[in-house]
Order: structure tokens, then sequence, then C-alpha cells
């Protein structure tokens, strides 16, 4: 089963409209920063929000398609939906909510019950069946309403924010057992999240919105290396720089120059450009240093945050960029905020490709 | 909290010290004015009680008519009550769920009959029901109903000031109700009546049972479109707030009896589903 979704909505002043696809069995993440319209293109998903524009494809049914007057209502779309906060049904037990849409689909009582059960069951649930919803953790929960998805043996599976409402304390437990329970599915996942971990934790492709707009899709590995847009590489923790490319040496706005790994797998053809730097890969030093880098910039100390291993250090100068260095270096250097050092980063440690 | 917690936690005061918790001292001026308000609805039952005439209360209450017109009130009021359900929950539907023009215009004229005298009620629905009526007309040339002066005419007079009350009750529940908790049940493959009996119906059950109590209550002291649309007529229309006033006038004794079952019945209701219905609302499933 794959889904082809061309998304196109507008809700007031904003505008959405994002395309993307999925593969038979993929764990697709929809990652963007709060208000991007991820949760929207959700909706529009499952059947509750119709779309103005675009069409949304399952296999071969047209589920959405405005121009042809096609609407499929969202308890005929087989899709099933994870709701940020749940929504279990409060005067109902775990046992009658996961048993609720086999029989809103007719399946008799005593039949809905003993699935349901094996579904508690297999969430670890078993000795929760009577309890209300209240009386759940947000991790238990968070299960119920996965068993309640996928009684209904979705086509499609739909995680809004699934790890959102969770406390601090207890994400990283649900977020393997939530990476365990989906892996038990087969089906086409996708998830809605703003936070990178999870993404990148519970999907094998990541596609980003931004205003309303898909800014970049890819593994997480394609996503790290090439970020396209400054949020992307924000949440990757690199820096990136645009500008103007010419045999391998890009020119920032500001007049900066950069030079690139140029060559070394295939030259990145001349015009509009972006540049990654890791912030592992940049150097600083207390004097300018002479030697063969390419790339040496005076800058002045604007920020340090230390963390357990390492230290991000936020620069100024020719080129704003975040440096990671030890906390010994830290100590060896005596940075504080206003120091005036150099960074140094070398072209190979660069990573150049063209910004369409 | 289970008992092994409990045996393992030190028994603890809660709140600040010298403050037991649920001893708050009300300001003395709103402790006065409250013990005011509470005896100015007491005064009025312990006069009652007291010129009660105790010896023979049992055989003015069977006398005849004073059950008669007790039966005829519980069940009007019941019949009130019903209609006002099954016509005052789609009602609250379209006010709460269905944008339109006027809507504001709409929820005015149906809960108008609140804020109405009820005598002007009654006037208004004999010059719409009655028999020279603007619809009462037809409905007694072609379907041979004729309301006024009949039982079904004091459900309609009922039904007519009652039904506010249960409409503007649910419509508020409907509005509170988190649409999401439907959504999630449509992407389960539940239809609209589906989810409305399974979903919607169950969370706004509490402001339901409410307000059907008020509607009920409401219909059950119903006089004054009752009396001018229905008339006074024993067996047929005189339900009791009816026999009580007149009774007033002939027999003061008897008067004073109907109204004492009226309150003791009110009174038993109130009680009965005070629990059952505030408690569906403030306490979590245990």
């Amino acid at each position: 089963m794959s889904l082809a979704a061309h998304v196109s909505l507008s809700l007031g002043t904003f505008d959405l409209d994002v395309q993307f696809s999925v593969e038979p069995g993929e764990v697709v993440a929809l990652l963007g920063p709060n208000g991007a319209g991820k949760s929207t293109v959700l909706r529009a998903l499952a059947g509750l929000s119709p779309i103005d524009g675009g069409r949304i494809i399952i296999d071969d049914t047209v589920l959405d398609d405005p121009a042809a007057d096609v609407f499929v209502n969202a308890d005929a779309r087989l899709i099933g939906v994870v709701f940020q906060d749940y929504l279990l049904f409060a005067h109902l037990s775990a046992l009658e909510n996961v048993a609720f849409g086999l029989r809103a689909r007719g399946m008799p009582r005593a039949r809905a019950r003993t699935i349901a059960t094996e579904w508690l069951g297999r969430m670890g649930l078993r000795d929760h069946a009577d309890h209300r919803p209240a009386q759940l953790s947000g991790g238990q929960a968070q299960r119920v309403a996965l068993a309640r998805a996928l009684a209904t043996q979705p086509r499609l599976l739909l995680l809004d924010e699934p790890l959102a409402a969770l406390d601090a304390g207890t994400r990283a437990e649900v977020r393997s057992d939530l990476r365990r329970h989906l892996a038990t599915f087969a089906g086409m996942r996708i998830l809605v999240t703003h936070d990178p971990i999870d993404a990148f934790a519970l999907a094998d492709r990541v596609i980003v919105i931004e205003g309303g707009r898909v800014s970049q899709t890819g593994s997480l590995a394609e996503v790290t290396a090439q970020p396209r847009s400054r949020y992307v590489a924000d949440l990757v923790g690199v820096n990136l720089l645009s500008g103007n490319i010419i045999h391998g040496v890009l020119t920032t706005a500001a007049g900066a120059q950069i030079v690139s790994s140029y060559g070394v797998d295939a030259p990145t053809p001349d015009g509009s450009a972006l540049v990654s730097i890791r912030p592992q890969s940049i150097v600083l030093h207390p004097e300018q240093p002479l030697g063969s880098t390419r790339n040496v910039w005076p800058v002045t100390v604007i920020d340090i945050d230390q963390y357990a291993d390492r230290v991000r250090v936020r620069l100024d100068g020719p080129v704003p960029l975040v440096a990671e260095i030890t906390p010994g270096a830290l100590a060896a250097l005596s940075l504080q905020p206003g120091s005036h050092v150099w960074a140094a980063v070398k072209a190979s440690e660069t990573t150049a490709y063209p910004s369409y | 909290m289970s008992d092994a917690t409990r045996s393992i936690a030190p028994p603890r005061r809660q709140g600040r010290p010298g403050r037991p918790v649920g001893r708050e001292r009300l300001p003395v001026v709103a402790l006065v004015l409250a013990v005011i308000a509470v005896a100015f609805f007491a005064l009025p039952l312990i006069g009652l009680l007291w010129k009660a005439p105790w010896s023979n209360a049992w055989s003015l209450l069977n006398k005849a008519g004073s059950l008669t017109a007790l039966r005829l009130s519980i069940v009007c009021s019941l019949w009130a009550t019903a209609l006002s359900i099954v016509f005052g929950v789609p009602l609250a539907w379209l006010l709460a769920r269905v944008e339109f023009r006027g809507r504001g215009i709409v929820r005015a004229l149906c809960t108008l009959s609140m804020v109405l005298p009820p005598v002007v009620g009654g006037v208004a629905l004999f010059f719409a029901l009655g028999r020279r009526g603007f619809v009462g007309q037809y409905l007694d040339r072609w379907f041979d109903i004729r309301l006024p002066f009949t039982t079904a005419g004091v459900v309609v007079a009922q039904t007519f000031v009652a039904m506010p009350f249960l409409v503007l009750t649910v419509e508020a529940a409907l509005r509170q109700f988190d649409r999401r908790f439907e959504d999630a049940a449509r992407t389960l493959g539940a239809g609209r009546w589906y989810v409305f009996r399974r979903v919607t119906l169950p969370a706004i059950r509490p402001a339901l049972v409410a307000g059907a109590v008020l509607a009920w209550a409401r219909a059950l002291g119903e006089f004054g479109a009752t009396i001018t649309f229905a008339g006074n007529f024993p067996g047929t229309t005189q339900t009791m707030p009816l026999a009580v006033y007149l009774a007033l006038e002939s027999d003061p004794a008897q008067a004073i009896v109907l109204a004492l079952v009226m309150i003791a019945m009110s009174f038993a209701v109130l009680i009965a589903l005070r629990d059952r219905w505030l408690g569906a609302v403030t306490t979590p499933a245990s």
C-alpha cells in the first residue's frame, strides 16, 4: 500500500501546500516548527478537514479530490489516528476503548472484546483492561490509544505528536516502547513531531514542513549532511551558510568567503549554494594560525553553553558560527564572552551543495 | 489511593497549621447574609408545616379531586419533560453546532418563554393553537385536534415554558465538549449516529439530566400558561398548582395539605438526583 498526498488548504491567512508520498511499510516523520501546518496535514489525511486543492490517494483509492468532487468520510477511510493527548473516551474502560472501533463497524460485542483483550495483552496492559483512562499513566494511555487505532486494522496509521504530552522523565522509555510497538505494524506510518530526536528515533525518513511548505525530505544522514534551511540546520545542530559559489568558493551576502571541498565527489555547480559545517570541525586558536587550513576568521565569543562532555561556543565574525569543543580546550583557551579568537575549518570538513 | 500506599504514608495534615482543610471561615458579614438566605427559604416551609391540619390530613388528601390533580400533574409534567428532551436536544444541537445567520435571534426566540410572564405565554398559545387560532383552526378542521381546555393542552403549555431550561443547559454542555473526541470516534469507523450515541451523549449526560430536572420542575409548577390556555377543569386540566390555588379560597386546610405534598415530592426528587447528576460531573471514576 502506498500513499500519494497533495494537500492544499488555506486557513485564514495561513496557506498550506505540501506534496509527498509514502511507500508501503515506511515510517515517515513530518517534522517542523509549531504552526508549520503538520497537524493540519494529518487532519486532512484522516478526513477530518477536507482539502481545498490537491488530491489524496491510497493505492488506487481516491480519498479526497475536490476537483473531481470526491470526498471519503473519515469513518470510511480505514486510517488509524493516535491523537496528541490520546483522546481516550473517559466513560469507557481501556478494553471498551480498544473495542470501540470494532463495535462501531458492527462486530458483535463478545468478539470485539476478545480481540481488544488480545491487543491489550500485546501492549502489556492486560491487567489494566477494566481501568478508566483517568487511572492510566501517560505511557499506558498512549498504548491504549495505539491499540485502539490498530485494532481496526488501518491501512495507514497517523500519530500526532505522540510524545509531546509526556514529561521528560518518561519520554525516553515511552519512545523506545513506541518504537517497538510501531515496528509490529506493517502498514504505512506517519508521525507528526516538532522534535528531531523523536523523528529520527522513530522514522525511516523525514519530511520537513516549514511555513506550510515541504522544505526538505530525506533520511537522517541526508538531512544532517545537507540541511536546506536555517530551521533544519538548527535542529540537527550544524552551521549553515548560504551564498553564491564560484569554483568551490562560497561568498556570503556579508562578503565572507568559504573555501569548500570543491570537486571531492562531484563539483558543486556555480551559482546559489549552501555550505554546512559541523560544529565539531571548527578549531579555535588564540592566535592567527599559520598552516594549510584554508578557512580562518577572526571571531568574538558571544556565549558559551556547557554540557556534560562538550561545550558549544557561539561566535560572531565575518561568518557567524557555532563551534563545539571539549571542556579541556575551553579551560586551555580561557574563553569567555567577549574573547577574541581565531576560528579555522579545513575545506575538506565543509560540505557544499546547490541551494535548489 | 490504595490501602497499601495509605498505610505506608504517615498521616499528614494538609494545609497550614490551625486551618484544617474544609473549615475555612467565611467573613462574618457573608455568613450572616447566607444564614438570612437560608431562613428566607426555610420559613415559608415551616409556616406551612406549622399550619398543617395534621389530624385530618389524610382525609383532606383523599378528598375528591386532590389525588386526581396530583396524578394529572405527574403525568403531564413527565410528558412535558419527554417532549422537551425529544425536541430540545436537537434544538440545542442546532444552536451549539450549526452556524447560521440569525442564530442569536432564534436562540432568543426559543428561550423567550423563560422570561415571559406565563399568562402572556398562555394567551399567545391560545391565539396560535386555539380553535380559532392561526394554526389551531387547521388542526381542528383537518386533523380534528383541539388543544385548548384538554389534557394535551396542559402538556403543550408546560412544554412551552419548560423546554428552554433543557435547551440552554444542553447547549452549554455541547459547546464545552471537546469535539476532537468525536473526530477520534470518526477515525475509528463510527458513523454520525453512533458517535452521538456512544461519545457525545455520555459526555453531555450530566447536563441532560440536570436540564431535564429543571424542565420537569418548571412544568410541575406551571400555573399561568396552563390556566390561560388549558383552563381549570378537574380531571382534565386541573393540575396541583391550580388545585392549591382554588382550594385556598374554598378550603385553606386542603390547600396546605396539597402544597405540602408538592413540596415533599419536589424535595425528594432534588435530593435523589443531586448526587447522580452532580456526582457525574465532579467525582472522577474510582
